[in-house]
């Protein structure tokens, strides 16, 4: 198998090797002790041994000379100081990461009649009020006007409207929560609001009625 | 007839020449041109703080007014090199404390400094102007309120990415209300908030500001209060930018603020902060001027494009990787953008890269585009990715860029690379100054390909990668004429480092090796790290660790 390769450490001849074989044929690397007799000429050796070092190190995964011991190099993500991004910067995009993935709650709202979504980040907002404001803005093209108030969003905090609410032609907000459940927006405290809601929809009241009862449920078990 | 001329007269000749390389020439003419200027020599480069003692420093310049030192090797960003290896700065900063009472600038990289060396810092130069603090650890806000506090003329303060520990952010407050001088303020790097109307107040006194960089929580408002007291910035840079993202559609107030000082930014650095691409894009349509922009993936290709299409004055381009680890690609950044900015950016010249994917076609068609590159530095996140779509080797795409870009000092590869690659670099790279390379070649060839075709190589850096102990002692020589060469996790002996050593009493072989004494193991075990400098200093340094060997003095006089 290893016809033509010299496996003693070679003389190194400084002259770059005249009628030698290109050694930048065989792409990727060896192990330190197979280091070529530089002056051989390539071509002797068996055809099929460099077509497999061709594979070999084609798939990417070139074994890098070891020094400890001859063990295969790490798996990447372990190897130390790669790629070569200043711990600094590591250390300022790990914390902002972790703030971000905190940070980050955009939902998709969609309003019926509406020809497009839009998307919101939940965490703009501190509280039902400022976000309801915040859609009113968004859709307010979009509001019915007339027979169904110019308002658009009607005041969702006042559970004693709820029933109100649901027999008109106003526009309510609604969202699916965690479990795949659409709920009323308005029930649960803000923060939890932010945590299970998975995208808003603003239907009319009188679509909307569907929904009270399991709101009601659980609002019920909540108290 | 030159030694009939008065040393005034020389001297004021000698205020013209501000170059280091010119000024090392007119010393060298003859004796009493080299008394002259080393009188007369006002600023002083220290490359390498071992490479020089601060004794002889002082002693040959006795009027220096401003001082440059770096510290530990480049590859000490990766942690490659240990923690406690040196580059202190205090024996530098106390020695000059006594011999330069008049010193107005110092500007150190990578290096350690304490919050006893700045107190004494502020305390021992009345003129003290520049304080420039790159890369930088040891120090606290602590050091930081002593410098407010004392340093009356300070005109420029800058801590760029050094790791400062946060006790509180009053420090701005120890600036006296009657400092208006600065131009140039950096503190991204500080953890928490800083105490804002302290900011403000300077900022509003600060009519020479002309650069801020600011840390991380910065309130939009006062982001565009700060900008409307400071029309004259020209460089702008803030972490938390995340409010840009629904800015241009909800404060259209604050516009006019942020168009105005945009068409003045030349910098730009966003690197920190996550943007999307289409907002990115408005920001920088904007700044059309732009020369320098440092940003995240997120800009993606098309946002390159825009870039391409809008900012023809740009020089320099940093693309920084949002998800270094990921496995997966997380943006649509690919080779493409890369090859847009060169076709479309006349004068870029320095490039800084970060991508998932190259081929041989994209670097042979950017080194056509762009043949005024002087930095190319590419970094494919997996270190020996083949040309995606040839599988070859990323040889000739590398050629191809030192062969086109003859004016090319800075050059940091990846990707699958055998010694051919190392050969174009050797023959072509004739004007390459610092070359970086890791996980490349096959053989000891290849690093003598470089060792002896690079006539103007100064820093060498390498990891991983199969190259030993014959092509170093072949060209030994040539490390004197360098800076200094690192090499980590190849196969170089402790034997060879001995021996190179012996051979070059004014080279410092230092073996960085964690593991216990070289000695304790085989002569031909290779060492895990090796730091080779030349120097006029000692050779055995005071301050080194248990873990760094350089040969003893004694023996390679004895017994060489």
């Amino acid at each position: 198998m290893e016809v033509g390769l010299n496996f003693k450490e070679t003389e190194l001849c400084l002259g770059l090797p005249g009628g030698g074989g290109d050694i930048g044929k065989t792409s990727g690397k060896r192990g330190f002790a197979e280091t070529v007799d530089l002056k051989l000429n390539l071509l002797h050796s068996d055809d099929s041994d460099l077509k497999d070092n061709v594979e070999n190190s084609a798939s990417g995964v070139g074994e890098a000379v070891p020094i400890k011991d001859p063990v295969k190099p790490p798996a990447k993500a372990q190897v130390v100081g790669w790629p070569p991004v200043r711990s600094f910067r590591k250390n300022v995009m790990a914390k902002q990461k972790s703030e971000e993935t905190a940070a980050a709650a955009f939902v998709k709202v969609s309003m019926d009649g509406a020809p497009y979504l839009r998307k919101v980040d939940l965490r703009m907002y501190q509280s039902y009020k400022e976000l309801s404001d915040a859609l009113a803005k968004m859709f307010s093209s979009f509001t019915m006007v007339g027979k169904y108030g110019s308002q658009g969003m009607i005041d969702f905090m006042n559970e004693g409207k709820l029933m109100d609410l649901l027999n008109s032609s106003e526009y309510v907000p609604s969202y699916e929560d965690k479990d795949g459940d659409w709920m009323l927006v308005g029930d649960v405290p803000w923060e939890m609001f932010v945590e299970s809601c998975k995208r808003l929809r603003i239907m009319k009241g009188s679509e909307a009625i569907g929904l009270a009862p399991r709101a009601v449920e659980k609002c019920k078990s909540r108290c | 007839m030159a030694y009939s001329f008065p040393e005034e007269v020389l001297e004021h000749v000698f205020s013209f020449l501000s170059s280091d390389r010119d000024r090392n020439a007119v010393s060298l003419v003859c004796k009493s041109w080299y008394d002259i200027e080393r009188w007369c020599r006002r600023r002083v480069f220290v490359g390498n703080c071992y490479a020089v003692s601060p004794e002889i420093v002082i002693r040959r310049f006795p009027e220096l007014r401003a001082v440059e030192m770096k510290g530990k090797p480049h590859f000490a960003d990766f942690n490659l090199v240990p923690e406690g290896w040196g580059a202190c700065a205090y024996p530098w900063i106390a020695a000059m404390a006594e011999a330069y009472p008049f010193l107005e600038e110092i500007r150190l990289k990578r290096m350690v400094v304490t919050d006893e060396s700045l107190e004494l810092i502020s305390k021992s130069y009345k003129n003290f102007k520049v304080l420039v603090l790159t890369s930088c650890e040891g120090f606290t806000t602590d050091g930081l309120a002593s410098i407010a506090a004392n340093c009356r003329h300070l005109r420029e303060l800058d801590l760029r990415e050094s790791e400062v520990e946060d006790l509180s952010g009053h420090w701005l407050s120890h600036f006296p209300d009657s400092c208006t001088s600065l131009v140039s303020l950096n503190m991204s790097c500080l953890g928490s908030e800083v105490s804002f109307s302290a900011l403000e107040r300077l900022v509003a006194r600060s009519p020479n500001l002309r650069t801020l960089r600011l840390n991380r929580a910065v309130p939009l408002e006062r982001l565009a209060n700060l900008i409307r007291r400071a029309p004259q910035l020209v460089e702008l840079a803030c972490k938390q930018l995340k409010a840009l993202s629904g800015f241009w559609d909800v404060v259209p107030s604050y516009l006019p603020a942020m168009y105005s000082v945009c068409s003045g930014i030349t910098s730009l650095n966003l690197s920190y902060a996550a943007i999307p691409s289409s907002d990115l894009v408005k920001l920088i349509s904007q700044c059309q001027n732009l020369q320098r922009l440092w940003v995240l993936d997120y800009i993606e290709d098309s946002g390159l494009e825009a870039l391409a299409a809008s900012c023809k004055d740009l020089q320099e381009l940093r693309v920084f990787p949002s998800d270094p680890f990921g496995a997966e690609p997380n943006v649509s950044l690919t080779e493409q953008g890369l090859v847009s900015v060169s076709e479309g950016c006349p004068k870029l010249e320095s490039v800084l890269y970060f991508c998932r994917q190259m081929s041989n076609a994209a670097l042979i068609a950017i080194a056509k585009n762009r043949p005024n590159f002087i930095r190319f530095r590419l970094c494919i996140i997996d270190p020996q990715a083949p040309d995606y779509l040839t599988l070859e080797p990323l040889d000739a795409g590398f050629g191809a860029i030192v062969e086109n870009c003859k004016e090319l000092r800075r050059l940091s590869m990846t990707g699958l690379l055998t010694d051919r690659v190392f050969k174009y670099i050797g023959s072509h790279a004739k004007k390459l100054e610092m070359l970086s390379i890791a996980f490349a070649g096959d053989s000891d060839l290849g690093l003598h390909h470089v060792l002896s075709g690079c006539d103007s190589l100064r820093k060498l850096e390498i990891r991983d990668c199969p190259f030993g102990d014959k092509a170093l002692l072949a060209n030994a020589a040539k490390l004197e004429t360098m800076r200094s060469l690192w090499m980590s996790s190849c196969s170089v002996s402790f034997g060879a480092c001995k021996l190179l050593a012996q051979k070059m009493p004014r080279l410092n072989v230092e073996v960085i090796d964690e593991r216990g004494p070289p000695d304790s193991r085989p002569e031909d075990c290779s060492v895990e790290r090796v730091y080779v400098y030349r120097t006029v200093a000692s050779r055995r340094r005071l301050d080194m660790p248990d873990f760094v060997w350089t040969l003893d003095e004694d023996s390679s006089l004895r017994y060489s």
